[in-house]
């Protein structure tokens, strides 16, 4: 693999649409960008005069602050649209805020959005280039990228990696982001969930299906948890968090089986006592802190990646 | 088809750094506030050789550190249609305020890498002065901007290109002028 020198796309849609040396080269740009963080003047001029929109329709704490941060990082004007509610319909509201937002002539609109393939979508419409903040069920590019980037800094290394993915199958876009990243850039990884959270046809991303924890442990390099996504859940997926924990929940005792310098990661927010005990998640393997750092640093790239790019 | 001429082979360019690394510390009444700061990507190596010249005249251990000026790069967001230029990584791992800089660069030419870098440079701290040394320069200034210790003036037409090749990056020490074909 060699690291590409831009990326072909002006928009960030997923992981999807990047090859292994445009993910290489997101997480080089990104190395630089961590190192801004540390300086007495934490800014550079670079996106000075454009226009970032960051559009919220779902909640959202970190990432939205993760991306508000990172363009002020880079000097660029910022503005907020939190659209609260669900009653709106979805597909026309998103059609008439684009075309509104349009008229005020954004260089890049960050988009979050309850609807799978609502910022493709978007970027049919728009002149503005769009990043994928998470989109329903789908992806969520840029949180695979820091995860990715903060594996690196631990092991120095994807290929051969061993990464395990427990949790809320069913309902997770940043498992469908990471195991796409992942198996592209030769990491092995495993993923394990009750099996009324696990989507049909898991296999085709390339991933190792388990309904054993200690199985999947066994011997991982990294183990990361997912959120049991409870505002997703319309029906009866779970018996009880109790049963969840017993089952599904990572502890110290478990994470016995992993290597001896594993770390572990979650994409946050925890619910503490349902998939990961504050033990694991307050432990010396958990690097979830760091993870929110290296998020900005990885935005920062993004950001700074796609406004060179061309009209393709 | 393109002339080139070699301006500068690896003895002159060995011996125009010594010259240099005498020339600073004669310029400088001590080298204990002075850092080196080179310029990515062949002002990083020129800065280590000038580093250890300083350390065998002078027994002096001077900090030195590596700076990416793209992110301050004037003509960075002009051109729409074309592909960001690689950020690499700035690595000033001491701090600068109230040392001397010596900021150091292979060619000087329009004079805008360094009005970039003295911008990112500004943005760690505030050096109570910084010193520009380069290996060339080529002339063509657009900016105000002069050199403090030159290796070697080479005059150019804005139509030739300058490249400078270290030991470090492209296997041998050379500089060569090329005519544009």
């Amino acid at each position: 693999m060699t690291t590409a020198t831009a990326l072909r796309s002006r928009h960030l849609l997923g992981i999807a649409e990047l090859d292994p040396g445009e993910i290489q080269l997101v997480l080089d740009t990104a190395l630089a960008m961590k190192e801004i963080g540390t300086r007495a003047i934490k800014k550079v001029p670079t996106l000075r005069g454009r226009t970032v929109v960051n559009l919220f329709f779902e909640a959202s704490t970190r990432t939205r602050l993760s991306f508000e941060l990172a363009e002020k990082r880079l000097s660029a004007d910022t503005l907020g649209v939190t659209v609260a509610g669900s009653s709106v319909s979805k597909g026309e509201t998103l059609a008439d805020t684009a075309r509104t937002l349009e008229a005020m002539a954004p260089d890049v609109i960050v988009l979050r959005h309850g609807s799978s393939g609502a910022p493709h979508q978007l970027a049919r419409v728009c002149k503005a280039s769009i990043v994928n903040a998470g989109d329903g069920m789908h992806e969520h590019p840029t949180q695979a990228l820091l995860d990715a980037f903060t594996m690196i800094e631990h092991k120095g290394r994807l290929a051969g990696l061993r990464v395990t993915i427990i949790g809320d199958l069913l309902h997770s876009r940043v498992l469908r982001s990471n195991a796409l990243l992942l198996t592209r850039m030769g990491a092995d990884v495993t993923v394990c969930g009750p099996p009324t959270l696990m989507p049909l046809g898991l296999e085709r991303l390339g991933v190792t299906v388990m309904h054993s924890i200690d199985a999947a442990i066994e011997g991982a390099d990294v183990v990361m948890m997912l959120r049991v996504q409870f505002e997703r859940m319309h029906g009866l997926f779970l018996p009880s968090v109790r049963e969840y924990f017993s089952l599904f929940g990572l502890t110290p005792e478990r994470l016995a089986r992993a290597a001896p310098d594993v770390i572990v990661m979650h994409p946050g927010p925890m619910n503490r006592g349902v998939e990961i005990d504050s033990a694991v998640a307050d432990g010396p393997w958990s690097v979830i802190l760091e993870q929110v750092a290296n998020g900005l640093a990885v935005r920062m790239a993004v950001l700074y990646l796609l406004a060179g790019e061309g009209d393709t | 088809m393109s002339r080139s001429a070699i301006v500068m082979d690896a003895d002159r360019v060995g011996r125009s750094l010594a010259r240099i690394a005498h020339e600073i510390i004669e310029h400088n009444r001590t080298l204990d506030d002075v850092a080196l700061v080179g310029i990515r990507a062949r002002g990083v190596p020129i800065a280590a050789r000038l580093a250890a010249r300083l350390k065998e005249i002078a027994g002096a251990d001077v900090p030195t550190g590596a700076l990416d000026i793209t992110l301050y790069r004037d003509d960075l967001m002009r051109h729409q249609v074309s592909p960001q230029p690689v950020v690499r990584r700035t690595e000033i791992p001491f701090s600068i305020d109230g040392r001397r800089i010596l900021l150091v660069d292979d060619v000087l030419y329009t004079g805008r890498t360094i009005r970039a870098a003295l911008d990112a440079l500004i943005d760690f701290g505030r050096p109570s002065a910084i010193q520009l040394v380069v290996l060339i320069d080529r002339g063509h200034r657009e900016l105000p901007i002069r050199a403090d210790y030159v290796g070697k003036n080479v005059p150019t037409s804005r139509q030739q290109s300058v490249n400078v090749r270290l030991m470090e990056i492209d296997g041998r020490d050379e500089v060569e002028v090329e005519a544009e074909s």
